[in-house]
């Protein structure tokens, strides 16, 4: 409940804070905020691999690339208003889209008993027996991910 | 003595725990430092610090006392928040991955069995991974609040060092957690107890690890971050007073937490040979045992210093080639031989 609400509050900040580091530092309290919920669903490994990656990769190189732009208030081009406009309908029809979608999933109450499927080996053991060609083929986008990065690095 | 169904004792008994490694991991970095101006002094034939006590060993706590009374300077341009909130990053990082180390066996005193181990989380170098990659928060932080471009810089090249010095390290360990089949430090120990040691079998992974190690730690020959020739001294430029203090005193104490790391995962940890043999009591053994695990470390803190005073500092394009293009190879090539010995085990 109490991460819940830090979450919120978080993920707020990220939209409306006006500095990009802030952001960018809103975000990261977000990813361990929803790292704790994993721990509090018995998904131990889950929430370690996701600091590790969001939290200790991603974001890094974000903050990274914010700090050699060094963006500020005054460098900022002036947004025309019916760009505003625009932006706000067109965010309020994926909201509406969004809604539209969730009211009739059914949501399966999460049970209070932990489940053991968060542990290490468990998640190891159904990720390469019941799991194993999703788990091949999203390697596979993974690594065509890799190769087009180096590709556009390679042009110049 | 169990009340409102919280077991009292476990939690006393955890608080202590968690100060005493503090309180261990905080005098040996002080003591590190002193450590450190000897052995250079003995490395390039000086005395080094003689004058605060008998052999200079009050020397620390005069430099923590000046630390502490110095002008706490805070620059008029920089994000005073974020200033602050950087080198508390790096201290609270630096001190929270000793909590998954085992630094014993279990001591029984009064019926109960006591873990010299804060936590045995089944994650437990994860955990480790996880944190060591939250340490490069507080440089990057740090070095940008202070709104000059050196310590921006320098916070960039810590910041892509480290991420690129993880990678090696993560692959270096996998090698690892293929032959031993747990991510539990403790478990690792126990396996090495009643066999050989970890760098028998594993080499070329462990000194992977050792290299990664150094640049993580920002450590020279890898201490780029803060070239003072041609930085100005590095992310910390603009500091002063205590929170400089903190950001060479976190560089310490993750010098002690790897070195214990490294005598964990490669060295045998609290186990040394012979020990079941001895015929001691269990509480001794464990006494013993922490000694071991502490003599270990201390010989790679050592060895952090002696390669800090030998090896001169490394160009930046030299580090990423180091660490694209070699360690991250070999640690590939160390993984793939790995499975194939694992595999060819267990058929």
């Amino acid at each position: 409940m109490v991460l819940s609400v830090i979450a919120l509050i978080s993920a707020l900040g990220v939209v409306l804070s006006k500095n990009p580091v802030t952001s960018v530092l809103c975000l990261i309290i977000t990813f361990f905020t929803i790292a704790g919920h994993y721990i509090m669903m018995n998904a131990q490994f889950l929430a370690v691999v996701h600091i590790i990656v969001y939290a200790g990769a991603i974001m890094v190189l974000f903050l990274y690339v914010l700090m050699l732009m060094n963006l500020n208030a005054e460098l900022e081009p002036q947004k025309r208003n019916w760009l505003k406009y625009a932006g706000a309908i067109s965010g309020g029809a994926l909201l509406v889209v969004l809604v539209a979608a969730l009211r009739d999933a059914s949501m399966p109450a999460l049970s209070t008993q932990p489940t053991e499927i968060g542990l290490i080996k468990n998640l190891g053991q159904i990720l390469f027996k019941q799991y194993v060609l999703p788990f091949e083929v999203s390697s596979i986008l993974f690594l065509s991910a890799m190769v087009g990065a180096v590709v556009i690095g390679k042009k110049d | 003595m169990t009340l409102l169904s919280i077991d009292w004792f476990f939690i006393i008994e955890k608080v202590l725990l968690i100060s005493g490694v503090l309180v261990l991991s905080l005098v040996v970095a002080m003591y590190s430092t002193w450590g450190e101006r000897k052995i250079a002094a003995w490395i390039q034939d000086r005395l080094g610090p003689n004058r605060a006590g008998p052999m200079g060993l009050l020397q620390p706590l005069a430099d923590g006392g000046k630390l502490f009374f110095k002008e706490e300077i805070i620059p008029s341009t920089s994000n005073r928040f974020l200033f602050i909130l950087g080198p508390s990053i790096a201290m609270l990082v630096a001190c929270m991955t000793s909590a998954v180390i085992p630094w014993g066996d279990t001591l029984t005193i009064a019926g109960r069995e006591i873990s010299l181990q804060v936590a045995d989380v089944n994650i437990g170098i994860l955990f480790i991974f996880g944190v060591v990659s939250m340490g490069v928060y507080g440089i990057m932080l740090g070095g940008w609040a202070s709104n000059n471009k050196y310590s921006l810089m320098a916070s960039v090249r810590a910041a892509s060092q480290i991420i690129s010095y993880e990678l090696p390290m993560g692959l270096a360990l996998i090698a690892l957690l293929m032959m031993t089949g747990s991510l539990s430090l403790k478990d690792i120990v126990e396996q090495q107890r009643h066999g050989l040691w970890n760098v028998v079998y594993q080499p070329l992974g462990f000194f992977i690890f050792l290299v990664c190690a150094f640049a993580e730690c920002n450590r020279a020959p890898f201490d780029l971050p803060e070239a003072e020739n041609e930085l100005n001294g590095g992310y910390h430029l603009e500091y002063s007073s205590m929170k400089l203090g903190f950001f060479l005193f976190a560089e310490y104490i993750n010098m002690f937490i790897s070195s214990a790391l490294m005598a964990t995962m490669y060295f045998g940890g609290y186990a040394f040979p012979g020990m079941d043999k001895l015929g001691l009591d269990g509480n001794m053994l464990t006494i013993l045992g922490f000694l071991a695990l502490f003599i270990k470390t201390l010989v790679f803190i050592f060895f952090f210093m002696w390669v800090r005073w030998t090896v001169p500092r490394f160009r930046y394009d030299q580090l990423m080639r180091l660490g694209w293009k070699v360690m991250i190879p070999l640690a590939l090539v160390n993984m793939l031989i790995t499975g194939a010995v694992v595999l060819a085990r267990q058929h």
